[in-house]
């Protein structure tokens, strides 16, 4: 059946903010879901409070409202823009529970709104646990059994049925706390009696343990005739135990036997077909490794972080397909859009090996748990291509940007072998490295690793190959040409085969060949010029076409500091370009994101961005040009390389980049320019630092250069923080010295500006809610600023101009300042594109990326129609609030600092400011309570305001708690505060308060927290874990209480379609 | 390691390494894109004659088990992957990739450029080559041979000398079914069997007379080479139509009961050989994912109306994927029902033969 004649307006959902577990793969499945209904000629609205994606842009919907994901918003969208039907399956499941509620309210029917691709009773059957394990039941597909019980003698019952091990889960305790897994009769009486005692509700849940087992998934698709496809099957090289999020990932599977791989894919198949899905969903397996059973772990009735990836890994755009399917169209009907030939009913056959490997914030987040179980914490992932399965881990491995160009870590080569054996042991993020070390210094076999880690020994075995090639280099009298060859085709890069071996290989060197992903294994001739390299013979690289070619850096894996607005960039260069009549090239790994769907760029290259990687594919295409200002610090950190390769970036640079970087170089230009900053020191060493901090005086930031979000950067208040700081920055090879700088707290302010060489255009002045020392992607962030006086402004507009200038700025430039004691001082600039650009370009509606893309061409911003200088301030508010992961990472402090955070943001836009900061506040994720009570425990320094802090909660009616410190401040100064025991005293104290779920909000404050044992970030620790709010700042505690008092509600605030801005 | 070959008549050298046995073997090369499943590609008796190419590029990853064998011995001429896996993981396997090859006497290739050589074959259409080990270089007539070479007497080469009798997985039989042996994969029996058939498997020659009246229903097995070869088995099956018996048939014996009502067949240029062939049911207009192996399609316009329609056609390119003939309970298909490997989508199929056999033993009380 084509198009359905009675869809004419779809309401698509979006996921909202980037979280762990909800990444920039919404975007890119939104992005591809919106431009295949509007080829369809519906109208689209789209909503998604997540300013910094491609989806939420002009260009992608008729309607685009950036507003809070929630039933009250979302309601009042569809009263206005009354559309006849709900695309819900392509949001996460932040958009399939929304649609959900909406439909369960009656909402959707009583307004003549068609849920597409997913029926109610579709997804409850897929996520209800009970109504899931009925329905597996009634189709003979195997669940993982389990039971509720309150007795050790029914737990052993129960256990004689479904046999040894099992795991007891007991309820309602945090992270498990008395559970674990029994595989004898005696462990089972005794952790089954632990869990009963710890569960507040003597209760616990006995589950047949399938640790251990192989975990494969299936992507799958199915239309309305009944057609049901299986895109590509996928195993965890981690096997059941470790979250696949958390896992490292190889497309196709590859220990599965055609027997097995039909078993599993016709199970997925008829889990689909009675689930009566349409579109796209994902099914995950545990598969016995030892026989052929089998159990269902999961089925996710919607576009998932998977199919993300199995649409990259296969280069089938499963988005666009579910869309398709949506509104109408078969399996059949619908072109595959690689070959142009043939249709989208079909299975992709992959004819090389993908690997995935997921990319953690532990080396930010020293403290935090980095075990793995089922709770993921990875922020993002990379993809890598190869023809084998090694070279596929090595550039997975090198592109992660983790400091690695192998699986050798320097670190892991000092520890004593017992060392090594306790890491192999553990599941964390580093097992990986330390089974390669064990294997390297042969203390364990195969057969000894695989016993402990239940690794796949095929796996094992790939490492082995690698380490063994590691080794084979080192002993080499001579790198010949065929050991060469080897090396490369385990993915070696040249710079390690010189390393390990301490020959020249000048004479041997060569570059790789690229081969299409064409989803049909070479058998149909693809149209979509989509690559990866590898060593081998024919290259099928398309000629070039005469047109002027640029090309474009990505920014790799979703990291903190470094999100899904790179990507935004990355987009918008290459469509600017494209309309500048260029031919785009983009090189990048992450499979998430928009920047690496096969149809946005001319040409993609799905390649790690190290200076080796991108060589090859300079030498393949010969591009005219580079822009590397888009690309966030990963394409950065490519200039000066894409210079020495003789390919002259357009706009900003290579030299200007290191002069904002360099502090010396920098402050010449400031010097120059007459431009204040607070004073500062480079330092490369401890000892220096703490030198160059007794010469600032307490207290200093501390702050390595060239990386971005802040990355290791603490406010230090004494000689023991500096030391500790410089220690953890220290823990990998330091190549670039770091900054101490003296602390300023005044009010920060942040400019993104477009220089064309000699006018510059600043489309809006950023204020930031919180004082300054509390990192500026942390930080609520205000548009148009409602604080900064004239002058001020008049300032920052003439050092932005001078520093425009000085460095050379062609294009983007971020600069932040601090506005302490009257007067503005720079804090950092940064000549590239940043965290804002999207969602200021959204706002102001100056199309950023576009007009500095055309500078770079010699285009005069005075004849673009935006205008030059300060751009007229909008007069709608814009409230950016920053969304963090806090509850998925363990042990991490969420006091909030100068290093940042947070991984996603939401916007608030409204012509009333308070109505601006009430829509970010909900959009991420604050219920907004408004009675109940505050617990308010803060340092010394801040403790003044909390008096004021206190007075307005108790004025809205809130019962304020206080440790005994703050309270004795409070209750002087009039606000009655209930003392309460510290962490440290006996019970009942602040802990159990926090736990009596009596708490609506928390304000903890510490001079210095970071360690998981310090009581205070235990506080916080508790509150993130009991879902409570908890502020660190005073700043933002008085954000929030301004929404309160002026009891504005969202079902009262206009919905903005920023399309109309 | 030693050196292997691969030299194709159009002059084009591929060097690798060995894998398997060492030796000199033409054949015509073609290639596979299933990702899984070379234990059942390499023992599928289809593949007589013909070097055989895996697309994907890690091959031997899980072995050789006891379980998975499509007939009793590996048929291909030679076996072209890109990379062997020396050390295979899976609680089933028994022997390497590359034992098996050695105890087949299959001369094997790795190392080469597989895409290439795909793309090559996709470009020029199958073509003949010989794979060769270091040493075993050919010579001037060798070449001649290969440059001439085809796949000939093929389904005499494979089929079985006398019948062989399989008994239902259970109970007393339900239908006996005569399962023509034009190179039968073991699958199809067993998918007989699990439906509670007795099958016996017979020779690709065996008369109408010992077949009609003794069996309940025919079964057309798929098998190798030019399906227009055997005009012998053509001019039987013509005979055994005329019985009313319900016939299946599956790729080559889905051609050769195409020929006998009069069609023609044609050689595709690059063959159809994986798993994720698109067919659709233009009855119902659904589509199936098959598995598929065959060189060789029966021209849909020389199909007489009058005798049989076009049921199923395949999505991509169109060929005729199956027949129903008309008035009679005869249905073939080009794809494999019976699978192994592959997707088990369209096994359906085998039911619907039952259910042909069961309406026909209706018809007759």
């Amino acid at each position: 059946m084509p198009l359905r004649k009675d869809i004419k307006k779809v309401m698509v959902l979006g996921s909202g903010p980037i979280v762990i577990g909800q990444a920039a793969e919404f975007d890119y499945a939104g992005t591809q879901a919106c431009r295949a209904l509007r080829e369809e000629g519906l109208e689209v609205v789209l909503v998604n409070s997540n300013p910094a994606t491609i989806m939420t842009d002009k260009a992608m919907a008729d309607k685009v409202y950036i507003e809070p994901l929630t039933v009250e918003a979302v309601q009042e969208i569809i009263r206005k823009e009354r559309p006849d039907s709900l695309l819900p399956n392509l949001g996460g499941q932040t958009g399939l529970n929304l649609a959900m509620e909406l439909c369960e309210n009656g909402f959707l029917d009583k307004w003549g709104v068609k849920l597409l691709g997913a029926k109610p009773d579709t997804i409850a059957k897929a996520e209800d646990r009970q109504l899931f394990k009925d329905t597996m039941e009634k189709i003979g597909e195997p669940c993982i059994a389990s039971k509720v019980v309150h007795s050790v003698e029914d737990a052993v019952e129960f256990t004689r049925e479904i046999g040894l091990p099992v795991i007891i889960r007991p309820a309602y305790t945090l992270g498990g706390t008395g559970g674990g897994i029994a595989y004898t009769w005696e462990q089972l009486r005794e952790i089954a009696a632990s869990g009963i005692m710890h569960s507040r509700v003597d209760e616990i849940l006995v589950e047949k343990c399938i640790t251990g087992w192989k975990e494969i998934e299936y992507e799958v698709m199915r239309d309305h005739k009944g057609n049901a496809i299986t895109i590509c099957n996928m195993e965890n090289v981690d096997p059941v135990g470790v979250h696949t999020g958390d896992s490292v990932v190889v497309a196709p599977s590859q220990t599965l036997c055609d027997k097995e791989y039909q078993m599993l894919r016709t199970a997925a198949l008829n889990i689909i077909t009675e689930l009566g899905i349409e579109g796209g969903c994902n099914v995950q397996f545990a598969l016995h490794p030892h026989s052929f059973e089998y159990a269902v772990i999961e089925v996710n009735p919607r576009v998932s972080r998977s199919s993300a990836l199995a649409s990259k890994a296969t280069g089938y755009p499963i988005a666009k397909v579910t869309a398709k399917i949506a509104v109408g169209y078969g399996l059949d009907e619908i072109v595959n859009a690689v070959t142009q030939k043939t249709k989208a009913c079909f299975e992709p056959a992959i004819d090389y090996c993908v690997v995935k490997f997921p990319r953690w914030p532990f080396d930010k987040f020293v403290y935090a748990d980095n075990t793995l179980g089922t709770q993921m914490k990875a922020t993002g992932e990379v993809m890598a291509i190869d023809s084998s399965f090694e070279a596929a881990l090595m550039k997975a491995v090198r592109g992660c940007e983790i400091k690695l160009d192998s699986l050798i870590v320097p670190r892991l080569r000092q520890l004593p072998d017992a060392e090594i054996r306790k890491g192999v042991a553990r599941t964390d993020d580093q097992r990986l490295f330390h089974i390669c070390e064990a294997l390297r210094r042969d203390i364990m076999t195969i057969e000894e690793i695989h016993e402990v880690t239940t690794v796949d020994t095929f796996f094992l075995h790939k490492f082995q190959n690698i380490v063994r090639m590691e080794q084979a280099l080192a002993a080499a009298d001579e790198i010949d040409d065929a050991l060469y060859l080897r090396a490369k085709k385990l993915g070696f890069l040249d710079k390690t085969i010189t390393e390990l071996s301490g020959k020249d290989i000048s004479s041997v060197a060569r570059l790789p060949v690229y081969k299409m992903v064409d989803t049909c294994a070479a058998e149909f001739e693809a149209e979509t010029p989509y690559y990866y390299s590898t060593y081998d013979e024919q290259t099928e690289v398309k000629p070039a076409t005469g047109k002027k070619k640029v090309l474009v850096l990505g920014s790799g894996p979703i990291r903190i500091g470094q999100g899904i607005e790179f990507d935004y960039c990355s987009v918008h260069a290459v469509w600017a370009l494209q309309k500048l009549g260029c031919e785009t090239v983009i090189i990048n790994n992450n499979p998430e994101t928009v920047s690496t769907d096969f149809d946005t760029a001319d040409r993609l290259y799905f390649e790690p961005l190290t200076p080796e990687d991108v060589t090859g594919v300079v030498n393949a295409e010969k591009p005219d040009y580079a822009i590397v200002q888009f690309g966030g610090q990963t394409a950065i950190n490519l200039a000066a390389h894409i210079e020495k390769l003789g390919i002259p970036i357009l706009g900003t640079p290579a030299w200007s980049i290191d002069a904002a970087e360099d502090r010396e170089k920098f402050d010449v230009i400031l010097e120059k320019c007459g431009i204040p900053r607070p004073a500062g020191h480079t330092v490369m060493t401890e000892e220096e630092a703490v030198r160059a901090a007794d010469d600032l005086g307490y207290p200093v930031l501390v702050r390595p250069s060239y990386v971005l979000g802040g990355q290791g950067m603490e406010i230090a208040y004494k000689e023991e923080d500096v030391r500790e700081f410089m220690r953890v920055i220290t823990r990998n090879k330091v190549e670039n010295p770091v900054l101490v700088d003296k602390y300023m707290m005044g009010r920060e302010i942040e400019v993104d500006a477009i220089c064309d060489g000699s006018d510059i255009l600043i489309p809006g002045i950023m204020e930031h809610f919180e004082r300054a020392g509390i990192h500026s992607g942390d930080s609520i962030s205000i548009y148009p600023s409602i604080n900064i006086e004239q002058k001020h402004k008049e300032t920052i507009l003439r050092y932005t101009e001078a520093l425009a200038k000085n460095l050379a700025v062609l294009g983007l430039v971020n600069i932040q300042f601090v506005l302490y004691n009257d007067e503005v001082y720079v804090i950092e600039v940064n000549p590239r594109s940043s965290r804002t650009v999207p969602y200021i370009s959204k706002v102001t509606g100056v199309p950023m990326v576009d007009l500095a893309t055309r500078c770079m061409f010699g285009e005069k911003l005075a004849e673009m129609g935006c205008g030059t200088g300060l751009h007229p301030e909008s007069d709608h508010y814009a409230v950016k609030v920053p969304v963090f992961s806090f509850q998925k990472l363990r042990d991490l402090d969420t006091q909030l600092g100068p290093e940042m955070k947070s991984t996603g943001e939401v916007l608030g836009v409204s012509t009333s400011f308070r109505e601006a900061l009430l829509k970010g506040l909900v959009g991420a994720g604050f219920q907004m309570k408004r009675r109940g009570a505050v617990l308010i425990s803060v340092r010394d320094s801040d403790k003044q305001e909390a008096i004021k802090i206190g007075e307005r909660f108790e004025a809205l009616g809130f019962d304020v708690y206080a440790t005994s410190g703050t309270a004795n401040v409070l209750n002087r100064h009039m606000v009655a505060a209930s003392a309460i025991r510290n962490v440290d005293e006996p019970s009942p104290n602040i802990i159990d308060l926090i736990e009596s779920g009596k708490i609506d909000y928390v304000i903890a404050t510490s001079v210095k927290g970071r360690h998981p044992e310090l009581g205070s970030v235990h506080i916080r620790r508790t509150a993130v874990e009991r879902a409570i709010p908890c502020l660190t700042s005073m700043d933002t505690a008085s954000a929030l209480l301004r929404c309160l008092e002026g009891d504005v509600r969202i079902e009262n605030c206009e919905m903005v379609n920023i399309n109309r801005l | 390691m030693k050196k292997a070959y691969l030299l194709l008549a159009d002059g084009t050298l591929f060097e690798g390494v060995s894998v398997g046995y060492e030796g000199q073997s033409i054949g015509e090369v073609v290639f596979n894109t299933g990702m899984a499943g070379y234990q059942e590609v390499l023992t599928d008796p289809s593949y007589f004659g013909q070097t055989v190419t895996m697309t994907y590029p890690l091959i031997g990853n899980y072995g050789i088990n006891f379980d998975d064998y499509e007939s009793h011995k590996s048929w291909v001429s030679g076996f072209i992957m890109r990379e062997l896996c020396e050390h295979p993981s899976n609680w089933r396997c028994k022997h390497t990739l590359d034992d098996y090859l050695k105890s087949q006497k299959v001369v094997g290739l790795a190392g080469i450029d597989t895409r290439a050589l795909t793309r090559k074959l996709r470009g020029e259409g199958v073509m003949n080559g010989v794979i060769y080990t270091e040493g075993f270089a050919p010579d001037a007539q060798t070449i001649e041979a290969m440059r001439a070479y085809t796949v000939k007497d093929a389904v005499k080469t494979v089929t079985c000398a006398e019948n062989i009798v399989y008994p239902p997985d259970s109970g007393a039989p339900r239908y006996r079914i005569a399962l023509y042996d034009y190179g039968v994969k073991y699958n199809i029996e067993r998918e007989l069997c699990k439906r509670g058939c007795e099958v016996t498997v017979v020779p690709a020659l065996t008369p109408v007379e010992d077949i009609a009246g003794k069996y309940d229903g025919v079964m057309l097995s798929n098998g190798p080479g030019d399906p227009a070869e055997n005009v012998e088995a053509i001019a039987l099956l013509r005979r055994l139509l005329e019985t009313g018996i319900p016939i299946f048939g599956i790729c080559l014996g889905h051609q050769l009961l195409s020929l006998a009502i009069g069609a023609k067949t044609e050689k595709l240029k690059y063959g159809h050989r994986g798993v994720n062939h698109p067919v659709k049911d233009l009855d119902t207009d659904r589509t199936y994912i098959t598995s598929q192996n065959h060189g060789y399609a029966v021209v849909g316009e020389t199909v007489d109306p009058a005798l049989a329609r076009v049921r199923y056609i395949n999505l991509n390119d169109g060929t005729v994927e199956g027949v129903e003939h008309v008035g009679k309970p005869v249905f073939t298909v080009q794809y494999h029902p019976e699978v192994c490997p592959g997707p088990m989508d369209t096994s359906y199929l085998f039911d619907k033969f039952l259910e042909n056999i069961d309406k026909t033993k209706g018809g007759a009380q």
